[in-house]
């Protein structure tokens, strides 16, 4: 039997919604009927509003979706004017203060806190600058990721900013594409750092050459099925085939047409495409595809450039990220700046906004790293710009701990999460650079925690893994987290194996301090690599040279975060939650 | 009155009548079962995969890990809550749960 979720998906969907969200938005939150809201907040996930957890009732997170992260100028001056216009809670948060945007690891940005009631205008102020929600989360075509620095990077091969614009034209509001059996998630990368992480993504374009009639063209090769959710991590898988840049978009269309016509829609979790990958093996699909989905020969793959990837690849020599001052090709600069954790203060957003508009040509691009990159910084006014107050906070030189710390929503907004995240890793941050010396030679070294198995911050594909767990501690449940080591991208992707489980949360800051003072001590030489180094050793092994202690590190979310209206209320029962409450504020009494 | 339920945002929640009810990822205290050894177990709950209701008990289909031995397994129509007069009155996580029926399907996640 179809999940009820195809059955409201049946009766209306994709841009549909806008009216009904338009008029629920007239009338008030307490106009959607007590017995369709569930059918109602699936939909609008559509149009990017996800409604908040439980004691958050009528609160929804908004997401933005720019092709590639690309925002151009002008953009996130909206946003942030949008931010402080709409995205206020009724409570703090202790680090971040109330109005905030969030850097997404999908390049995308998050609001929280926002009112049904004004979704209209803030609809009409991002359409006014060319931006929009849809699609942004729901069973669609999401934000299209890529190279954040397309244009603008000498490893540059292809341009994949014109392809992630184009699918993004063509795969937004497209009837055709707007109801597939779950999320889409698509990845274009151009250069030979890999920085556009295919491997992780249900449909990767990678750049690739290729001869064809004599003559090498340039363009992609075609891996399908990746993704980290729910305990079953997959890497893209190669499927043979290369598509020149004026083929890519017919080939994506087709993947994306056998993915609605073939995914499955019985059963959710089966549903994602890396699913329907495991059952056919890259042959059939390829064969599938060629024969009923695409009207033109495929090529076979070309000549690809993988064994250069270094984004988020832990070993290799090249970019790990896009942090610091890089030269263009046209001889103006792009300034990559650190954004601890993916969150800015409106404040600092103003200050950001103002810098890039001053000091480079306005544009803001948002990496995976859940970092931000200004562009077109003419080499005269790089100093300048580095002098500005806001750079010292989002530095182009941040240390290593900062700059390489993920944190994904967690349990102050997230209903799946079991831990609290964004606040746990900047105490984590902040305890590692002022107490953890780095061994020699670590330069970068990538922390990546997630409230849960859906894995948003990419957990696996760090030097240290930590994903949400229960334990029990002196007899009470405590937040904990599972360690896990081995993962990264690069030319042989793999993911961490878990190797420490249910570690109290405030003993991780020690065990990773543990780990690393093993490492300076057992590491062959001052050139290995912690890859290379945990890539050599078995799991036991590594299970030793994890110690979890209790420091000096104090972690004030040990309780049960989730189960609170607000993990950092004062009073933060789910009884005391405002929630739901009217568009100021004003709550609603509910009836039972 | 019929009542709805259904597991919603990728196993977050079970939802009754269309409210969100039981949450994952909470620890439930569950004894006399044949989820791991540990007598009572304490299991942190990963996802919910369906729901059912069974005269007026409602029971999930699930998947946890024990705190202390580290099993991890699926958990087929434990019990969350009751009907009673078309409401839904949850067990809540604290309480002690018998596993009814025990594990016998392997699902994936
Ligand atoms: C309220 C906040 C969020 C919720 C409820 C949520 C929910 C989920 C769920 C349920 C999954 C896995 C399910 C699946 O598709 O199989 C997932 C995976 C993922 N989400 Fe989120 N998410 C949230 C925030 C974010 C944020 C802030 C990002 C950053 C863009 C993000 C990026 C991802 C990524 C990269 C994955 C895993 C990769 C994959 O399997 O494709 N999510 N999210
Ligand atoms: S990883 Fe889990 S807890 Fe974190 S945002 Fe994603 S769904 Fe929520
Ligand atoms: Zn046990």
């Amino acid at each position: 039997m179809a999940s009820d979720v195809e059955q409201w998906k049946d009766e209306l969907y994709g841009t549909d919604i806008r009216a009904e969200i338009e008029r629920f938005a007239e009338e008030g939150w307490e106009a959607i009927p007590d017995d369709e809201h569930d059918a109602w907040f699936e939909r609008f996930k559509w149009y990017g509003l996800y409604h908040q957890r439980a004691g958050q009732e009528s609160y929804f997170m908004m997401r933005i979706g720019p092709p590639g992260g690309v925002l151009e100028p002008g953009q996130f001056r909206e946003i942030v004017e949008i931010a402080d216009d709409f995205s206020r809670g009724p409570a703090e948060n202790p680090v971040f203060g109330n109005g905030w945007i969030d850097v997404t690891t999908r390049q995308a940005i998050q609001l929280h806190w926002i009112r049904l009631e004004d979704v209209p205008e803030i609809f009409e102020r991002l359409e006014s600058v060319g931006l929009s929600t849809v699609q942004a989360c729901g069973d669609s075509w999401r934000n299209i990721v890529g190279c954040p620095v397309a244009g603008k990077d000498k490893h540059e091969h292809v341009d994949a900013d014109a392809l992630a614009t184009e699918l993004h034209d063509t795969f937004k509001k497209n009837e055709a594409h707007s109801n597939l059996p779950r999320k889409w998630k698509v990845s274009v990368t151009g250069c030979d750092e890999g920085c556009g992480q295919g491997d992780i993504n249900d449909l990767a374009f990678e750049p690739a050459e290729k001869e064809v009639d004599g003559e090498t063209v340039t363009g992609y090769n075609v891996r399908v099925g990746g993704g980290l959710s729910r305990n079953e991590p997959r890497f893209a898988r190669d499927i043979d085939v290369f598509a020149t840049p004026e083929q890519a978009v017919d080939v994506a269309g087709g993947i994306s047409a056998l993915f609605r016509d073939n995914g499955d829609r019985e059963n959710r979790y089966n549903a994602r495409i890396k699913f329907l990958m495991d059952e056919w093996g890259p042959e059939k699909f390829r064969e599938t595809l060629q024969e009923e989905y695409v009207d033109f020969e495929l090529h076979a793959a070309g000549e690809d450039l993988r064994e250069s990837y270094s984004y988020n690849a832990g070993e290799a020599d090249g970019k790990h990220d896009h942090v610091g001052v890089h030269e263009q090709p046209d001889g103006n600069y792009y300034v990559g700046l650190n954004v601890l954790v993916g969150r800015i203060g409106v404040d600092e957003a103003y200050d950001l906004a103002d810098a890039a508009d001053e000091h480079g040509s306005g544009e803001v691009r948002l990496t995976q790293r859940q970092n931000i990159v200004f562009t077109d910084v003419p080499e005269e006014s790089v100093d300048d710009l580095r002098s500005q107050d806001v750079l010292e906070h989002y530095s182009p030189d941040p240390h290593p701990f900062q700059r390489g710390s993920i944190a994904c929503t967690g349990t102050e907004f997230c209903s799946l999460s079991i831990v609290e995240t964004k606040n746990r890793q900047v105490r984590y941050a902040r305890w590692l650079t002022n107490n953890v010396e780095l061994p020699e030679g670590v330069e970068n070294f990538h922390v990546h925690l997630s409230g849960c198995t859906a894995s948003c911050a990419q957990p696996q594909i760090a030097d240290v893994s930590l994903r949400g767990m229960k334990t029990r501690k002196d007899g009470e449940p405590v937040e904990a987290l599972d360690i896990g080591l081995g993962g990264g991208l690069g030319e042989e992707p793999q993911f961490a194996s878990w190797i420490a489980e249910r570690v109290p949360a405030d003993e991780v800051p020690g065990a990773i301090a543990n780990l690393l003072e093993n490492f300076e001590e057992a590491r062959d030489s001052e050139t290995q690599s912690f890859r290379e180094f945990v890539g050599e050793r078995d799991d036991e092994e590594l299970a030793d040279l994890i110690e979890p202690e209790e420091t000096d590190y104090d972690d004030p979310f040990m309780h049960n975060t989730k189960r609170t209206w607000y993990p950092y209320a004062e009073d933060d029962d789910l009884n005391e939650s405002p929630a739901p409450a009217k568009a100021d504020g004003t709550p609603i009494p509910s009836d039972d | 009155m019929t009542i709805a339920v259904r597991t919603l945002d990728d196993g977050a929640w079970i939802s009754v009548n269309d409210s969100r009810q039981v949450s994952v990822s909470d620890v439930w205290t569950l004894s006399h079962g044949t989820f791991c050894g540990c007598e009572p177990a304490y299991v942190l709950l990963e996802g919910f995969f369906g729901v059912d209701v069974s005269g007026s008990i409602v029971v999930a289909d699930t998947v946890g890990r024990c705190l202390d031995c580290g099993t991890q397994d699926s958990i087929d129509r434990l019990p969350v809550g009751r009907i009673v007069d078309g409401e839904f009155k949850p067990y809540g996580p604290e309480g002690v749960q018998s596993i009814v029926e025990p594990t016998s399907r392997t699902r994936r996640e």
